[in-house]
């Protein structure tokens, strides 16, 4: 193992978010069994104490989540001198079978965290906590993914040996060799950016009728979803090159660097912020009947949808902008 | 305004050492109007108000505060309608050391969101009615009895509650201090405010202000005027 | 929106006051986070520094150094081996190097002794390093003796003084003529201590390595990108020891935190009664609580990295000198240049300001659920 001191942090944040998790898990289970709001006991009084821990936990592990994201990329980042043939994280994550699906998992967790989040906020809103039971079985199958991904990650930590060769993201993002990943940097530049506009117009379109009407919920979060698959496959088809001002250069995360500005930053987080949005509209509509919710649920939906809406925009903007001012020509 | 039904509570349930304090009240409690509830101590009063105010949940019973059954509601919406419907006075005069006495008065607005400015604005505003303006910026620990419980009052009307709870007002007040408490409370009864007071003391259940005295001995009402 | 703004800006209003209300009780908790914070920094931005030290200096280095071996260990080179190398296509030069340590017996030190080429030092002089200079009290004009390899004595007059500004790699350097080095060493004439390569192309330094292997199977090719890579392996690996070994006095200081969020005086807890029973939720103490905790960490992560900063940067990291220093009479006098990056800070924020948030969630939320009912009675 290396001794990076952000290998460290990683790890160490890594064990108090899976303490977190474990015991709030333990914490939902007993909540599940034993919820039972008209009855005034003290039980019952101790449970909604115990909700408030839940939460304040999870928003904590929510804001490190966000953080170690982004910081486990600069850490693979900062690694990349210990391994031959590595230029940036691409090639540090290349090195052993866990890299990669670490960061998948924590995509995924991200997401899903984001969702949980306002899901929670929600039922904050009702006065006879009308999602309780729905939000601690989605957090019951949310907090194994915490745990995996936290067990992922210290498997490729541990298992980093320095010096080892591995593939620059030269050769892994080329069309030339034969996984996934360079299959996404073989697609041909000019239909992927039709459907990248294409899918932005129809995804924030959507979002702001149903901003204003209230209508087209499930399609516009069905959008919003796809929305996220097609930034990331453009982000290899031709965002990349445009930004690296290189049509080989294909690397997601060299954009984080300074020398290009750190517009990775903005990038990434305009994009998973809409995402988070616009997939919690689409989770809240089978709510919307509940009549504690029946006031707030409708003009939260129409916040959100908006605000993926415009973020989506915004990250539709920034690309176009630095395709604009690109000094790359086909 | 509110209304209570076979309302009992005990403490330590299933423990040896159980004990109820209010054993199956019910009352009505009339909008508009000034209401004692008369005892010795231990009789349940202090329990009885701290029900009726959303700070505690009765064990067995009902509770409607303006038509809304409250028994039921978690604790964070019992908050809401407390922040919202009631303001407190208590039997010590609880205001925090090492702040000024506007900054305590203001500590319930905090949470709601309104600008600082606009919170000052009406606290110094209710300071100046009820004659304290000079120690808006007095430290709470150096006011006197009398000025510390004007400030208390402040504080409860900070976010225009429609009832007045107030335990005990008077028992660390002397008899004028306490005659000018009455009379603040006629001037808000004058105002609308439903007002609803626990006291032992003659000098607030004989007061004019008084529409209903309701005695209560060992956790139950006594008879009562009406 | 704006209500949001206004509740977090009164929450934050009264959190600060209430931290100066409780000077005392926050004063420890900020030296001691303070502290940790302090010792953290410290270690990291001197091995950092010191590592990126390293690579400026290394950046100069020749890109391959070839030297020859038996039995697996370090051999002089005959010079004709120049003539084998210089010819692969994509060697833009060679040259010979000589170099080697004198041991001082009156000083105890070693000396490193380094011919230079360019330019190349007078017959019967010497330039010094800061560290000789001290450890010999020695300046220009002065004459050290140096006892060559068959007992004869050779005297050397100090014509310079290497710069003080370069003492982390010329402290205990004496930079000596061709002829001086090999009389005092006995080295022969046609032999060097090994060869430098100057490689245009980066690309290519791997395939004249292997070339080179063949051609003259009894050398070692040293690259160095793979010095580079070994510096910071260990610098890493050090820096990174360092904070596991820290790692005792961290958890130590999350105890201390846990403790000192959970003590909750009777007057604290009073004051929470109070806000409860004039209409603050729970939420909102919890609010209060994390206010509470960001403004301590702030201040204890800026204080501390300050600090930490003017002890490594302008203090020379004194504080360490003890455990750096060990045998070496060489020491030298250095000034690291700064040198601080995201990555650092990052690493110092999620090492110290994580886990005493962590620490204190428990203790928040124990403290935000009092009972307001408390207080009527």
């Amino acid at each position: 193992m290396i001794f990076h001191p952000l290998i460290i942090a990683l790890l160490a944040g890594s064990v108090f978010v899976v303490l977190m998790v474990a015991y709030s898990s333990a914490a939902a289970v007993g909540i599940l069994r034993k919820w039972d709001l008209g009855s005034g006991s003290e039980l019952q009084l101790a449970l909604e104490r115990k909700t408030y821990l839940v939460s304040t936990l999870l928003a904590y592990v929510f804001a490190f989540e966000l953080l170690s994201f982004f910081l486990y990329i600069l850490t693979a980042d900062r690694i990349q001198p210990f391994f031959v043939g590595a230029m940036c994280a691409a090639g540090s994550l290349n090195v052993n079978g866990f890299g990669y699906p670490t960061l998948v998992v924590r995509l995924v967790n991200f997401l899903c965290v984001g969702v949980w989040l306002i899901l929670n906020h929600v039922d904050s809103r009702g006065f006879d906590y009308p999602l309780i039971k729905v939000k601690y079985r989605a957090f019951l199958i949310l907090a194994p993914l915490v745990l995996l991904e936290g067990g992922l990650q210290a498997a490729y930590f541990l298992r980093l040996k320095p010096d080892i060769i591995t593939s620059c993201c030269g050769t892994l993002f080329s069309a030339a060799s034969g996984s996934l990943v360079p299959g996404m940097g073989g697609i041909p530049r000019v239909p992927a950016m039709a459907v990248f506009y294409a899918v932005t117009a129809a995804a924030s379109g959507l979002g702001l009728i149903y901003w204003r009407k209230g209508r087209g919920g499930y399609l516009f979060s069905g959008l919003a979803l796809l929305m996220f698959a097609v930034s990331v496959v453009s982000i290899f088809a031709f965002i990349s090159p445009y930004i690296y001002e290189l049509p080989t250069h294909r690397c997601p995360f060299c954009m984080l660097q300074k020398e290009y500005g750190y517009i990775g930053y903005p990038l990434y987080l305009a994009l998973l912020s809409g995402t988070i949005a616009g997939f919690g509209v689409g989770v809240l509509m089978p709510f919307r009947r509940i009549a504690s919710l029946s006031e707030t649920l409708g003009p939260l939906q129409r916040r959100l949808a908006l605000i993926a809406a415009v973020l989506f925009l915004v990250f539709a903007g920034i690309v176009t902008a630095r395709i604009a001012v690109s000094n790359l020509v086909f | 305004m509110i209304e209570l039904r076979d309302v009992r509570k005990s403490f330590n349930r299933g423990k040896p050492n159980e004990f109820t304090a209010v054993q199956g009240i019910s009352l009505e409690i009339e909008a508009g109007k000034a209401t004692v509830l008369k005892g010795p101590s231990g009789s349940g009063k202090t329990t009885l108000l701290s029900m009726i105010g959303c700070m505690s949940r009765p064990s067995a019973g009902r509770i409607w505060v303006r038509g809304r059954e409250i028994t039921s509601l978690p604790e964070r919406f019992l908050t809401e309608i407390r922040r919202r419907t009631f303001g407190f006075v208590f039997q010590q005069a609880n205001l925090i050391r090492g702040i000024t006495a506007l900054e305590n008065a203001v500590l319930p607005a905090y949470p709601i969101g309104e600008s600082f400015a606009t919170i000052r604005k009406r606290g110094l505003a209710l300071f100046d009615r009820f004659g304290i303006r000079p120690k808006a910026e007095s430290k709470a620990e150096w006011l006197s009895g009398g000025e510390a419980q004007r400030v208390v009052m402040v504080r409860a009307l900070m976010n225009d509650p429609a009832v007045i709870i107030a335990d005990e007002p008077t028992a660390h007040l002397d008899t004028n201090l306490s005659r000018d408490f009455m009379d603040i409370l006629a001037g808000l009864k004058e105002d609308g405010k439903t007002l609803l007071l626990a006291s032992h003391d003659p000098l607030v259940s004989e007061s004019r202000v008084v529409d209903r005295v309701v005695n209560l001995r060992d956790g139950r009402i006594d008879g009562g005027t009406g | 929106m704006a209500k949001w703004i206004e509740r977090q800006k009164n929450v934050v209003d009264f959190t600060l006051s209430s931290l100066l209300r409780r000077k005392r009780k926050n004063a420890a908790l900020l030296a001691v986070y303070t502290l940790v914070v302090f010792l953290l920094a410290s270690v990291m931005f001197f091995a950092y520094a010191l590592k990126r030290e390293a690579a400026v200096i290394l950046g100069d280095a020749p890109e391959m150094v070839v030297q020859k071996t038996a039995a697996g260990r370090h051999e002089l080179v005959p010079l004709s081996y120049i003539e084998r190398i210089k010819d692969i296509p994509g060697v833009a030069a060679v040259a010979a190097r000589l170099w080697g340590y004198y041991y001082d017996p009156i000083t105890g030190a070693n000396y490193t002794l380094v011919v230079p080429n360019n330019p190349p030092q007078p017959p019967g002089s010497i330039s010094i390093g800061e560290g000789v200079a001290r450890a010999r009290l020695a300046s220009e004009g002065d004459i050290i003796e140096f006892k060559a390899y068959d007992a004869a004595i050779l005297n050397l007059e100090v014509k310079g003084l290497l710069s003080p500004r370069s003492a982390l790699v010329s402290s205990d350097l004496v930079l000596v003529s061709e002829d001086d080095f090999r009389r005092l060493f006995g080295t022969p004439k046609d032999r060097a201590t090994d060869l430098t390569l100057k490689i245009r192309n980066p690309r290519e330094i791997l395939t004249i390595a292997v070339k080179i292997a063949g051609i003259l199977p009894d050398t070692r090719q040293i690259l160095r990108d793979e010095i580079l890579r070994t510096y910071d392996a260990v610098f890493d690996w050090r820096g990174g020891l360092l904070v596991v070994i820290l790692a005792g006095s961290l958890l130590a200081f999350i105890i201390f935190a846990w403790d000192k969020a959970s003590g909750l005086s009777a007057e604290e807890r009073r004051e929470i009664g109070i806000l409860k029973a004039i209409g603050w939720e729970t939420s909102d103490v919890i609010l209060m609580k994390a206010w509470e905790g960001l403004a301590v960490s702030l201040s204890a992560f800026l204080v501390g990295i300050l600090l930490a900063y003017a002890h490594v940067f302008f203090a020379s990291a004194k504080l360490f000198e003890p455990v750096l220093k060990g045998w070496s009479v060489l020491y030298p006098q250095f000034r690291v240049t700064p040198y601080i990056d995201t990555a650092q800070i990052a690493a110092l924020f999620f090492l110290t300001v994580v886990p005493y948030t962590v620490a204190t969630i428990l203790p928040s939320w124990r403290a935000a659920i009092v009972d307001p009912d408390s207080v009527m009675r």
